[in-house]
């Protein structure tokens, strides 16, 4: 990355993991609210 | 009223819209993952690295479009709340809601971002630029919509108030964001050159946009999985 | 219905004279504050007067926003509010009325008080008509902007800090309007337009802030 790898993997690595742990508290979310109502 | 209005009431009923929401995130989802992948083909191995800014400049692949669905939702959240209020939708309001945790988290990474590629362009990590200023009041916004709604009990007082909030804040907005912009122009000492990529190839361009429909094939799909599980959990 | 928004101004302000220490604690408060800055910052004359109109307008903000939270709560506590909802005047006219007792007990004072710690700042004589009209014309829009969020946050657990949370992002137009015209003046500038900027805020703020307060009222109490 020219120099700048640190740069680019800290903006997307921290984007992509925000992203991924908000999925992951949805899915949790969702399995527990379907379970507990069906 | 018309056919038409009816069935746009009938889609405004919880339980109808459950399984379509279900439907519309599950192809949004999809959509996303593939949008992504594309993006990013295209800003790693397509898009040549810039002459000025070296490969720092990858990170406005995700920066600008963070920065856009930021401001978008923030605007979407307040429409459903004005039409929750003047309706009395329940479903306006859940989507309202649903949208603060998505909007936060994206203002939250323009602003990261932002910084990561700040610091290697302006050799800073925060500059009190007008957009980024403006990007950190939105994000207190939305931080405060998301704190008043959780510190009301009674869930349809809660609704309200936050809508009446998220109003009130998309009308400040941009008064904000000109008197933001205005101060940065008094105080020109500490401010930097802020031109971007003055001319942007086409490829950064369509990586950009291709990164933007995926931004927003994501929030779409992680917003109706949210009014899903507030449909359930509110039932 | 302007009798009935005189009443509850005259009433609101028989209230705060009755409680005449609150006032006088949120005047302390603004004192306070700015007396803070020159011992943490240090008292260079030169540096002081650079920072004086931002530091009197912060304080002014952070003084405005605790008084706002006994806006309502005590009208609500004993059941005046409800009576005033129930009232056949207009509710926004009853809410433009509270939101001027409140500036008339927590924002003048602020205006009269700042030439005295303009004074402690050394800030140029000329300086103190500019930042006496900028704080004339910004303070009553902080009253009405945090009417509103002492209005949605009425009854609340944690409601004071729930409360700055919600208004200190909306008060930055007028602290950056207000500041920057003193700013403007001790740069030898005219400060005209930021003043008849702030003037257009109040005038936004004084059209709509009285109806969003009564909605707000009628969410928090049904």
């Amino acid at each position: 990355m020219g120099g700048y790898g640190l740069y680019v993997w800290g903006a997307y690595g921290v984007t992509f993991l925000l992203l991924g742990v908000e999925m992951a508290l949805l899915v949790k979310r969702s399995r527990k609210c379907s379970e507990t109502k069906t | 009223m018309t056919a038409q209005s009816v069935k746009w009431f009938w889609y405004a009923s919880p339980q109808t819209f459950y399984p379509v929401a279900g439907v519309i995130a599950r192809w949004c989802a999809a959509a996303a993952a593939v949008l992504c992948a594309a993006g990013l083909y295209i800003g790693f191995f397509v898009a040549p690295t810039d002459a000025q800014q070296g490969e720092a400049y990858r990170i406005i692949f995700i920066h600008v479009p963070a920065a856009w669905m930021s401001m978008f939702i923030y605007v979407v959240m307040a429409f459903w709340a004005a039409i929750g209020l003047a309706f009395n939708t329940r479903l306006s309001h859940m989507m309202a809601s649903a949208l603060a945790p998505t909007g936060a988290l994206f203002t939250f990474i323009a602003l990261w971002t932002g910084s990561f590629w700040g610091r290697p362009t302006w050799g800073t990590w925060w500059v009190w630029d007008a957009r980024l200023t403006s990007e950190l009041i939105l994000l207190f916004l939305y931080l405060g919509f998301m704190a008043l709604q959780a510190a009301i009990d009674d869930r349809r007082r809660a609704e309200r108030a936050g809508a009446l909030l998220a109003i009130v804040g998309v009308v400040n907005v941009p008064i904000i964001y000109y008197s933001v912009q205005w101060w940065n122009t008094l105080h020109q000492g500490a401010s930097v050159s802020l031109t971007r990529a003055p001319s942007m190839a086409a490829t950064m361009l369509t990586g950009m946009l291709i990164m933007a429909l995926a931004f927003w094939m994501y929030s779409i799909a992680v917003t109706l999985v949210r009014v899903r599980c507030l449909i359930l959990e509110n039932q | 219905m302007l009798e009935a928004a005189r009443c509850i101004v005259v009433r609101d302000l028989l209230v705060a004279w009755r409680r005449r220490s609150d006032v006088a604690t949120a005047l302390l408060f603004f004192v306070i504050v700015t007396s803070l800055f020159p011992l943490g910052i240090g008292a260079e004359p030169d540096l002081l007067r650079l920072i004086a109109p931002g530091v009197i307008w912060v304080a002014a903000l952070l003084s405005c926003m605790l008084s706002l939270g006994r806006l309502f709560a005590a009208d609500h506590a004993d059941g005046t509010l409800e009576q005033l909802l129930l009232s056949s005047a207009p509710l926004g006219v009853i809410a433009a009325a509270k939101a001027l007792a409140h500036w008339l007990v927590a924002g003048v004072p602020l205006v009269l008080i700042a030439p005295l710690i303009a004074l402690q700042y050394d800030l140029p004589a000329p300086l103190y008509p500019v930042l006496a009209l900028s704080l004339l014309l910004g303070t009553p829009v902080l009253s009405l902007i945090g009417a509103i969020g002492a209005a949605l946050t009425l009854g609340l657990r944690g409601g004071g800090v729930l409360l700055s949370l919600l208004v200190l992002p909306l008060y930055v137009p007028v602290l950056i309007m207000g500041a920057g015209s003193v700013e403007m003046a001790a740069a030898g500038l005219a400060p005209d337009g930021q003043l008849l900027l702030l003037a257009a805020l109040l005038v936004v703020a004084a059209a709509f802030a009285p109806w969003a307060i009564a909605a707000a009222l009628r969410i928090s109490t049904e």
